[in-house]
């Protein structure tokens, strides 16, 4: 753990400290337990939606399809509570399963069609728009007690705030992320599969059941981030959350994360996340400020990490190259 | 006029698909073809075809030069939206039309170049470069029309949208007319092999003395430009600037057209007609789903068949059979790598 290897995340923490610290000057109350407990709910979905496009970033791909994914899940599972009268946790269950196999089934289609993930997962993402329109065209309250229950669910944390089952399950997923990169085989077979496939491929890397395991976890990702949605908003309709696949790509960029693959991490996402967020929040309480500014602010800041990446990348290869000679 | 025939030879496939979906949309609904002139302009179910497919035709032009360099934008969507904000709101303030038009594809012009600067002098991956632009734009967009719909009264400006000369929708004439123009631009000038050359091998391109920067920087330019024109139509066309909904997702469209003309998204082919079939049959094929009675929201699952359909005929495995088998060893669609294309191609005959 060099400090030099983690300079991407060392910038996203400071853009994060700062961030904080001009809302925090002119809005003190923001330090309270209750708004940061708000904001880790307002940003679970997205934040596991975000997850599983890091890992997906990593190893050099992109999904797309992951924000269709999640409204076809919240749609599916407001029509199999309401319309059907299913358990929810058994609906849970079958989202999450479903989810997963579509994700597999892209990671299958990259593999074996040789096909860029850009346009397979937007193959993805106009099948699950186009199912969710299938199942219905409306918006559909899900009125289930279970559903009552799970969002008031929370564990109290000092100074008036309050952990969330959502904002608990975002947190167990960055750690379960964490982890998965940090110290199994399949982490490290990511992170070799996004520095050069063809030397991963030489290096023993299962490529083609690796690829296949990184969309499919992306997928239940994306099917956990849609129960939490449901949850969020007890509804489902169609026409959620169009493009936070961007946003989640957003994230990932700007917590550091090397778009080209090969580097990055689960952290700096969850902080992405948080600026994300954050920056939404000073919107919100700043009043004068309309929504249009939240877009331009994520473009900027994303072109300002993207501008540092490069000029990191260009300084070590020539370092490397004047090494060499 | 040979290399008129050989690239018709070549884009078999294409037009077969669009004459076979035609076709369909016929039988589907009998007065399909049937012109007639109404008011001095030429209406029925096919002109509707050509003039909606009009802005997804003018961004894939530009998407198809940018596609050939290796590249791709994402952001033509956002900047429809900031020049058909820029054309309401410049008419809504009393300028002139034609100095509204003009500041809305100096805004596109603008974009580009922003574009191409990441992409060539900051040497940022395309996808990312122009991603900053996908999501900032439409917040730039929504800026200049401060939230609103900006709606407008000009007739000049409308007739650019529902307008027509000698009966022809305004919105094909100038589409044909971007669409000659560039043609022309890349068939009788090296431009069109240089791009083609970048696509294929960037740092050979380089070598050999490819003003690789300048051309890339031109080439996102233009897609800039056509993707500005394409804003003003569909604001003149509907007598307003929607910020938020204006181009949304046309840029998957425009991908899609490309792919569906032929060309390989990792570069090295240049197809404007190709790219123009490619718009046409997919609004063909969304008209013919109207047509069918299936409600719009078939569109989605309908355009992930067709992806998932050209994906599987365009992996290399199937694309390997397929030659052998049908094409007697020459390549009949662009498989993805650039390279089996150049093999595909018979030896000893040079590029038209």
């Amino acid at each position: 753990m060099k400090l030099e290897h983690n300079r991407p995340l060392l910038i996203t923490l400071v853009v994060f400290g700062l961030l904080v610290g001009v809302a925090a000057a002119q809005f003190p109350f923001i330090l309270s337990g209750r708004v940061v407990g708000n904001l880790l709910t307002d940003s679970a979905f997205l934040g596991v939606l975000a997850l599983g496009m890091t890992v997906v970033i990593i190893s050099g791909g992109i999904d797309l399809s992951v924000g269709a994914v999640l409204a076809f899940v919240s749609v599916l599972l407001a029509v199999l509570i309401e319309q059907h009268q299913v358990n929810p946790f058994i609906a849970f269950a079958c989202a999450i399963a479903l989810s997963t196999g579509f994700g597999a089934l892209l990671g299958s289609g990259i593999h074996f069609l040789k096909a860029p993930p850009f346009i397979v997962t937007l193959a993805g993402m106009f099948l699950a728009r186009g199912g969710c329109f299938l199942l219905t065209n409306d918006s559909i309250p899900v009125n289930a007690d279970v559903y009552q229950q799970l969002s008031s669910l929370a564990l109290p944390l000092p100074a008036g705030g309050r952990i969330t089952l959502s904002a608990g399950i975002m947190l167990l997923a960055l750690a379960a992320t964490v982890v998965m990169l940090r110290s199994t085989r399949f982490g490290a077979n990511i992170y070799a599969l996004g520095g050069d496939q063809k030397a991963a491929r030489l290096m023993g890397v299962r490529t083609g059941r690796t690829t296949i395991a990184i969309y499919a976890f992306s997928g239940m990702m994306a099917g956990i981030a849609g129960i939490l949605f449901s949850i969020y908003t007890q509804s489902g309709y169609p026409l959620a959350v169009v493009g936070i696949e961007l946003d989640a790509i957003a994230a990932v960029v700007i917590g550091g994360t090397l778009l080209s693959g090969g580097y990055g991490g689960a952290v700096g996402t969850f902080f992405g996340v948080l600026i994300l967020g954050l920056i939404q929040l000073y919107i919100t309480l700043e009043g004068t400020l309309s929504s249009w500014w939240g877009k331009i602010a994520t473009g900027t800041l994303l072109f300002l990490f993207i501008a540092i990446q490069q000029l990191m990348l260009m300084l070590s290869s020539r370092r490397r190259r004047a090494a060499g000679k | 006029m040979k290399a008129a025939r050989e690239s018709i030879r070549r884009g078999a496939p294409q037009l077969s698909a669009l004459i076979f979906l035609l076709v369909v949309n016929w039988v589907i609904f009998p007065p399909f073809f049937d012109v007639s002139l109404v008011d001095g302009r030429l209406t029925g179910s096919i002109i509707d075809v050509l003039n909606r497919a009009a802005p997804v035709a003018l961004l894939s032009l530009g998407m198809a030069a940018v596609i050939a360099t290796r590249g791709i934008d994402l952001s033509v969507g956002a900047i429809m939206a900031i020049s058909g904000a820029v054309a309401a709101s410049l008419v809504d303030a009393g300028h002139a039309w034609y100095v509204a038009v003009l500041c809305a594809i100096g805004a596109g012009l603008a974009s580009g170049l922003w574009n191409g600067f990441l992409v060539s002098v900051l040497r940022i991956q395309p996808i990312v470069a122009t991603l900053v632009l996908m999501v900032a734009g439409r917040g730039i967009a929504q800026l200049i029309t401060a939230g609103q719909i900006t709606t407008f009264t000009n007739p000049q400006l409308a007739a650019l949208g529902s307008g027509a000369l000698l009966g022809v929708p305004a919105p094909i004439i100038i589409t044909v007319a971007v669409a000659a123009f560039l043609i022309f631009l890349a068939r009788t000038t090296a431009l069109g092999m240089f791009i083609e050359a970048i696509g294929t091998n960037p740092h050979a391109s380089y070598l050999v003395g490819i003003r690789t920067r300048a051309l890339l920087i031109s080439v996102y330019a233009c897609s800039g430009v056509t993707a500005a024109i394409a804003g003003v139509i569909v604001a003149a066309d509907i007598r307003g600037a929607d910020a938020n909904n204006a181009g949304l997702w046309l840029e998957l469209d425009a991908i899609l057209a490309v792919v569906l003309g032929g060309a390989s998204l990792l570069g090295g082919r240049l197809l404007f007609m190709m790219t123009l079939v490619g718009a046409v049959t997919l609004q063909a094929l969304k008209t013919g789903i109207l047509l069918a009675g299936f409600p719009s929201e078939f569109n989605l699952v309908v355009m992930a068949a067709v992806v998932s359909t050209l994906l599987v005929l365009q992996a290399p495995p199937v694309h390997q059979w397929w030659a052998k088998k049908i094409g007697g060893g020459r390549a009949v669609m662009a498989p993805w790598p650039a390279l089996a294309s150049r093999r595909a191609r018979p030896p000893g005959k040079p590029k038209p």
